[in-house]
């Protein structure tokens, strides 16, 4: 889902100096809980709740590398101005692990509400805080009386005390509730809605409200769906008619394949045979995974793995190969912070550099940037295709912010475009030529043509080797031959600078300084374009890259501007850097870096301090 | 005589192509290596079973075995891979084809070493192919290092011994999930080919371990992998004849001597029983032989393992008959309402 997508409301109200109002449908709810207690669906649940009541929401699952036991927070915004990205600071927190209880409480600006477990006593923490106790193990017994269950269930209640002091219509709560356990589990159901209305009575009977904060209905999220990137993803290869697929779990990508999985079983099993029009490998590791999908392009299926960085780095030597061998590939890099364990589940825009060059030689490789689950869905199509047409392994690279956390989207509108399978000659083509030449650059676009296994002619078959071959596919170590054809690839990633996603880009006539950014920096930097505007005066026009190599527009943009912004999240500015590569000195010398890697996704205070401090403002 | 007689018909398979359509390249091997052999009967073979070369996928990965792919089937497409890793590739191949008939020629260094651990979940996948291990214990193209199918205390062409010992190809093959696991020696052509011949009739995996010469860095005395050391030390477990589908022969043997197996396209194996019982389908007596010949020197050849009815990979995934690689769009893009359908749910 865009931001741009919301209507924006009138916001006098938020610029009102008059006393602390009510603050309607802008703020955050912070929940703090222990993993594994099954917080996700009460979390969950109640996102959807506020989505339902038509307000912009977005949420965010802050977890550790862990199944049970340490502590996970996770983030809802409401914005009735659209904006989804994450917000810094917390407006109201539900402290239910005591182990960071208190150290949350600290973290929290003045005026917050806190709802939190009644024997935890963080009443005495602060005063200028609103506190509202809830005797959550007192409450749990009577509606859960099986004991092993109220672990699980007791997060419920919480729901229900948010929903009244926030006025979210419990029907909208129950509503939730019902859909994320499905038919199916409708008496589990039924349990939580029991917790749920425990709150609810509670809070009625024993809170009286002292903060400013309201959902009220509103009207921007009507025919929108909400969903996370990963399974947005999957969607967009199985309507991108992909075939093979392989994987090796590593979080954050495992659920994209999951969810990949259990779709194409439920539509791509052919009807009239029962036979799956799909194979699915669980390799032996990423080597193998990258490996079959090579193997499986040179014999010209759609295939695809997904992985994150540490996957990256072993993909490498294949990566090259694919490169030099021209083999149509897709590989999406679910980033994360790396390497070894590093932060596994915290996000970051880490790979960059290292995919653009992924292997030894001279290589470049193309990326694709999604920023939103439309994007996911649809840059996989583009992704398949520039493989195709090009001949060699494509990278979508979203990140664990976009890949494992709900969004709010807009839905995904059906590819029309057929398929492109690029240069492949059939056996008809093979009787009328008589023959062909693999590495030959016939029109001009440094693209070859090339056959597939198996097909019926004595003259279609070709040997697929690395560097080492001329333009008929012979081993050579011909000083010319080498040349010639490492030319004709740079010359291919030319061609491909003309032919991949242009950037969105939105000129403000007024401004001097730009942003660039790609991803899920766009939220932050979004955000923090109406911030700099607002508070500082500063206009800025902004450029979101939506692919590697870059296009033209790139450059212009640098062009009209004094001063640009390259907005991303890791420490050493790697995106800047690949910039610098395509740009000259005098647009470098224009350029800007702000970076921020702490493994929490991007937030607009941050972008907007470092650009104001480094203008001086 | 007529100084114009026209010269006699040129032999022709079934498909009536020449042995020529076999061949390839030209080798760039060492004079007398057994890797070349292995080339030839290839050549051979697929030209007798009257296989169509452009049916054929061959797949490498590094190493001199790895170069032989170029030296024969020059009609076949051919992928020359990375070091280790031809199983990957050849997995994708076939999962995108079904139909390609796969043959991979690796060396000892590419499946015992790099790629042990591809060619260990090969096996457990029982992927249709041929796996060729071009096995002669020793890195070539490397310049004569050990590799890790080399015998305990047989040595280097320096002298240096080898205190590591080796990994058996053919266990691992029979242990993890191979559906034919054969071992033979270069310079054992009959054989050879009889067992060439059984992995393209059969249906999945046959791994193929051929012990082969390398004439500049391992064909020494204190070398376990030299011809000298194979002429007194193979030990056939059965003499092995091929019969084709196509070529239906009914030869008598004499009661108890011979046992038939039936492949799967409907092709028939005789196996004629040489010094001791062998029963190529009977897992554990084959691993406990294997073992037993370790011990005492000898090195077993012939079909050490056949499981002719277990689904390969492409059963095990149920795949649809056609290649998955030219499915048409309209069966690999669900439609408009499955779209929508799937958007409903999430709202």
């Amino acid at each position: 889902m865009s931001t741009l997508d919301v209507p924006r409301v009138a916001r006098e109200d938020a610029v009102s100096d008059a006393p602390r109002a009510t603050i309607i449908n802008d703020f955050s709810i912070q929940v703090a809980t222990v993993n594994g207690s099954g917080s996700q669906t009460a979390n969950n649940v109640l996102m959807r709740a506020i989505f339902q009541m038509g307000v912009p929401v977005s949420g965010k699952n802050l977890f550790p590398s862990n199944i049970q036991g340490l502590p996970t927070w996770f983030t809802i915004r409401a914005s009735k101005y659209g904006w989804i990205g994450r917000k810094k600071e917390i407006d109201f927190l539900v402290a239910m692990n005591p182990e960071t209880a208190q150290e949350d409480v600290m973290k929290l600006d003045g005026g917050s509400a806190v709802i939190y477990d009644e024997p935890l006593k963080l009443n005495q923490l602060r005063s200028d805080l609103h506190f509202y106790p809830v005797p959550f193990d007192k409450l749990v017994g009577p509606v859960c009386p099986e004991a092993k269950l109220r672990k699980l269930v007791r997060n419920m209640i919480y729901d229900g005390v948010v929903a009244h002091l926030l006025g979210i219509d419990l029907e909208e709560i129950r509503k939730a509730l019902f859909k994320q356990f499905g038919p199916r589990k409708a008496k589990t159901a039924e349990l939580n809605w029991g917790a749920v209305k425990a709150g609810r009575d509670y809070a009625e009977q024993n809170l009286a409200k002292t903060d400013p904060f309201r959902v009220e209905r509103m009207n921007e999220t009507a025919g929108k769906l909400i969903i996370d990137g990963n399974a947005a993803a999957a969607l967009g290869c199985m309507f991108a008619g992909v075939t093979v697929v392989t994987w090796y779990p590593i979080t954050p990508s495992s659920s994209l394949m999951e969810t990949l999985i259990g779709y194409l079983k439920r539509y791509r099993i052919d009807p009239e045979t029962k036979k799956a029009t799909f194979a699915v490998v669980q390799a032996e590791d990423e080597i193998a995974a990258v490996g079959m999908v090579i193997g499986a392009g040179w014999a010209g299926a759609r295939a695809v793995t997904a992985t994150s960085g540490p996957g990256i780095s072993l993909m490498s030597e294949f990566a090259g190969l694919g490169y030099y061998a021209e083999v149509p590939a897709v590989i999406v890099d679910v980033q994360r912070v790396g390497p070894s364990t590093g932060l596994p589940t915290r996000t970051m825009q880490g790979d960059l550099l290292v995919t653009a060059v992924l292997s030894h030689g001279d290589t470049r490789h193309p990326m694709l940037f999604p920023s939103t689950p439309v994007e996911c869905f649809s840059m996989m199509g583009s992704a398949f295709d520039l493989a195709e047409q090009f001949q060699t392994p494509v990278f979508v690279m979203t990140d664990l912010d976009l890949g494992m956390n709900n969004w709010m989207s807009e839905p995904f509108p059906y590819p029309e475009k057929p398929f492109d399978r690029g240069k492949v000659l059939s056996k008809a083509d093979l009787d009328r030529l008589g023959g062909f030449a693999r590495y030959k650059d016939v029109d001009g676009d440094g693209i070859g043509y090339r056959t597939l296994p198996g097909t019926d002619h004595p003259a279609a078959a070709y040997f697929t080797r690395g560097s080492g071959h001329n333009e008929k596919a012979q081993y050579t170590e011909r000083e010319d031959d080498y040349k010639n054809n490492v030319d004709r690839l740079a010359h291919k990633f030319e061609t491909m600078r003309r032919r991949v996603p242009s950037p969105e880009v939105r000129y403000n006539e007024l401004a001097e300084v730009g942003l660039i950014y790609c991803g899920t920096s766009r939220y932050a930097a979004e955000e923090s374009q109406d911030q700099l505007k607002r508070e500082y005066g500063l206009e800025t026009s902004l450029l979101r890259l939506k692919a590697y190599p870059f296009t033209r527009e790139l450059v212009d943009f640098i062009n009209r501007h004094q001063r640009v912004y390259v907005v991303e999240q890791n420490r050493d500015a790697q995106l800047f850097s690949l910039i610098k590569l395509d740009t000259s000195a005098e647009q470098i010398a224009k350029l800007r870096s702000v970076r921020y890697y702490s493994g929490l996704p991007l937030d607009a205070r941050t972008v907007t301090d470092e650009i104001v401090d480094q203008e001086g403002l | 005589m007529s100084a114009t007689a026209t010269p006699p018909p040129k032999k022709v398979n079934r498909l009536g192509l020449e042995v020529v359509n076999y061949k390839g390249g030209k080798t760039t091997l060492c004079a007398g290596c057994g890797h070349n052999a292995i080339s030839e009967r290839i050549v051979e073979v697929f030209f007798e079973m009257g296989v169509q070369p452009w049916q054929v996928a061959k797949l490498s990965g590094i190493g001199c075995s790895s170069k032989t792919p170029a030296y024969f089937l020059g009609m076949s497409h051919g992928f020359n891979a990375v070091h280790g890793r031809a199983p990957v590739v050849a997995t994708g191949a076939m999962l995108a084809n079904r139909n390609l008939l796969g043959i991979v020629v690796t060396g000892d260094g590419d499946t015992a070493s790099i790629g042990l651990g591809h060619f260990m979940h090969m096996l457990r996948r029982n992927i249709p192919l041929i796996y060729v291990i071009e096995n002669n214990g020793v890195y070539g193209l490397t310049k004569g290092q050990f590799s890790a199918t080399a015998d305990l205390g047989s040595t280097l062409k320096t002298g240096t011994p080898n205190d590591m010992p080796p990994i058996d190809c053919c266990l691992a093959g029979i242990e993890l999930g191979a559906t034919l696991v054969a071992r033979s020696f270069s310079g054992d052509k009959r054989q050879l080919q009889a067992i060439l011949k059984a992995a393209i009739a059969h249906r999945g995996l046959s791994i193929i371990d051929v012990i082969s010469p390398c004439t500049t860095f391992n064909d020494h005395e204190g070398s376990t992998k030299s011809y000298a050391y194979m002429k007194d030390h193979e030990e056939p477990v059965h003499d092995i004849d091929f019969v084709p589908f196509f070529d239906d022969i009914a030869v008598d043997y004499e009661e108890g001597t011979t046992s038939e197996v039936r492949m799967h396209d409907g092709s028939r194996l005789r196996l004629k029983k040489l010094g001791r019982d062998y029963d190529p389908t009977n897992r554990l007596g084959a691993i406990t032989a294997l073992h037993e010949s370790n011990g005492s020197n000898e090195v077993l050849t012939g079909i050490l393992y056949i499981e002719p009815g277990r689904p390969d990979f492409v059963e095990t995934l149920d795949l649809v008959d056609e290649p998955l690689a030219t499915l048409p769009e309209w069966k690999v893009r669900p439609s408009r309402e499955a779209l929508e359908e799937i958007m409903e749910e999430l709202r």
